[in-house]
């Protein structure tokens, strides 16, 4: 049976009837047509379907639609602050290189922006710690690492 | 890898849980965290009629620490919270290891240390910390509370001592005694996410002449469930912790271990893991005994 909820996504409220057993990552992809977030293993291994959960990270393909009633979530599609510029994580990972095909990206940054809300200057073990549940399969990872010590540095003197 | 169908049953109160479960008996499973059970319906080895979800029960996810009574663990507290909890921190650095090398980031913000623990799993990273600290599991149903001690709790791979009508709802860790110590120590073929191939958590009581008055093993992925080790426990006892009481323990632990090949480890290099673990768990205990 399903059941209408409200969902607040990256600051925006969606009725949406859903059945029970629908996860986040079905509802985001399929039925409000928010791609940007991914589906990889659909067991909670490789991080590509990463979104945030009032402000920390999870796996969208392990997290059930209908327990996020009242909850604020995040996708990469609403990390930027507008339409015009990008987030300072997604402008790192551009400038240093750290995308490939593109798939792993959005839950690589959603995951760097849940490590730098906890940490906000890591040290490079703490940043692989920090990102080890994402999975890149282009073996883009020192990349990554200099993307999000970019980041980190930017994001860190701007609020200084 | 979409859910198998199922009706989700939410209830707000832990008697409403107890019925509801009672009167699904075979046909329900509990949710805490749902990052095991949904891996496991997805992949059809469970496909219940009904998930009862543990989510809206207000005061389930608590993390409390009383010097006189110990450590009180909700079923929904989260892997993320107890590895981030001062008092656990403070007191059980061990059980925050041990929290903190389950899984993921992601999977931490979501699973519980309760569900690692239900799901019986012999390589579980949250058990055997717990296991030497003598932790308790509080099982609720209709009828009345048990405490079931986790020596007692693990049957078998995913089985435990839990009724079709239980629901685990705390779980209590005594207060740390001076003098005494916990190490947990883990190998796996990654450094970071990995399930344990083999792991190892170690408890010690010093006496004044820093001999141990008590000693506690747990050996995780080496048999059918979790395991304590007896024979090297009572070697251990009134023992100094010296290179060759340590390297004889070792080599006991090893005979105590039952461990199986698979796709992580051979049974051969495990039972040299467990000696090497128990070794690198005892010098730790030690040390944290001597400053505690």
């Amino acid at each position: 049976m399903k059941t209408v909820i409200t969902l607040n996504i990256n600051g925006d409220r969606y009725e949406v009837a859903v059945n029970p057993w629908r996860t986040l990552n079905e509802v985001l992809r399929e039925d409000l047509k928010l791609t940007g977030t991914k589906l990889g293993c659909g067991t909670g291994d490789c991080g590509a379907c990463t979104v945030l959960v009032d402000g920390k990270s999870v796996s969208s393909c392990l997290t059930l639609a209908i327990e996020l009633e009242g909850r604020e979530i995040t996708t990469i599609e609403g990390l930027a602050p507008n339409s015009e510029e990008l987030h300072p994580i997604q402008e790192s990972f551009i400038n240093k290189g750290a995308i490939q095909c593109g798939y792993c990206t959005p839950g690589m940054i959603m995951s760097t922006a849940h490590l730098l809300k906890q940490n906000p200057r890591p040290t490079e073990a703490e940043i692989r710690a920090g990102l080890s549940g994402n999975l890149c399969r282009c073996t883009g990872y020192n990349k990554i690492v200099d993307a999000i010590k970019d980041a980190a540095e930017k994001m860190s003197s701007s609020s200084d | 890898m979409s859910l198998p169908k199922f009706s989700y049953l939410a209830p707000d109160t832990l008697e409403e849980a107890c019925r509801l479960l009672a009167a699904h008996q075979g046909k329900i499973k509990i949710k805490a965290g749902g990052t095991d059970l949904l891996v496991r319906m997805s992949a059809r080895a469970f496909k219940p009629d009904y998930v009862l979800a543990l989510g809206k029960v207000a005061g389930l996810d608590h993390i409390t620490f009383d010097p006189r009574t110990g450590l009180r663990l909700g079923a929904m507290a989260k892997l993320a919270d107890v590895v981030d909890h001062p008092a656990v921190r403070e007191h059980y650095p061990m059980l925050a290891r041990a929290a903190k090398a389950t899984a993921t980031v992601q999977i931490r913000n979501m699973g519980t240390v309760m569900g690692n623990i239900c799901n019986a799993s012999p390589s579980a990273d949250n058990i055997p910390t717990l296991m030497v600290r003598e932790a308790s599991v509080i099982a609720l149903a209709a009828t009345g509370e048990r405490e079931i001690p986790l020596a007692e709790f693990f049957l078998g791979p995913g089985k435990t001592a839990l009724q079709p009508t239980e629901i685990a709802t705390e779980i209590r860790v005594p207060v740390p005694e001076a003098g005494s110590g916990v190490s947990y120590q883990k190998i796996s073929p990654r450094s970071k996410v990995d399930i344990a191939a083999v792991n190892v958590a170690a408890f010690l009581l010093l006496d004044g002449e820093r001999r141990c008055r008590q000693a506690r093993l747990c050996l995780g992925a080496v048999g059918p469930t979790p395991l304590r080790a007896p024979r090297t426990e009572d070697f251990l006892v009134g023992k100094e912790l010296r290179p060759e009481v340590l390297e004889e323990a070792g080599e006991l632990a090893a005979g105590e271990a039952t461990p199986i090949s698979d796709v992580r480890a051979s049974k051969e290099y495990r039972r040299l893991m467990v000696a090497i673990l128990t070794k690198r768990a005892l010098v730790e205990a030690h040390n944290q005994a001597l400053h505690h």
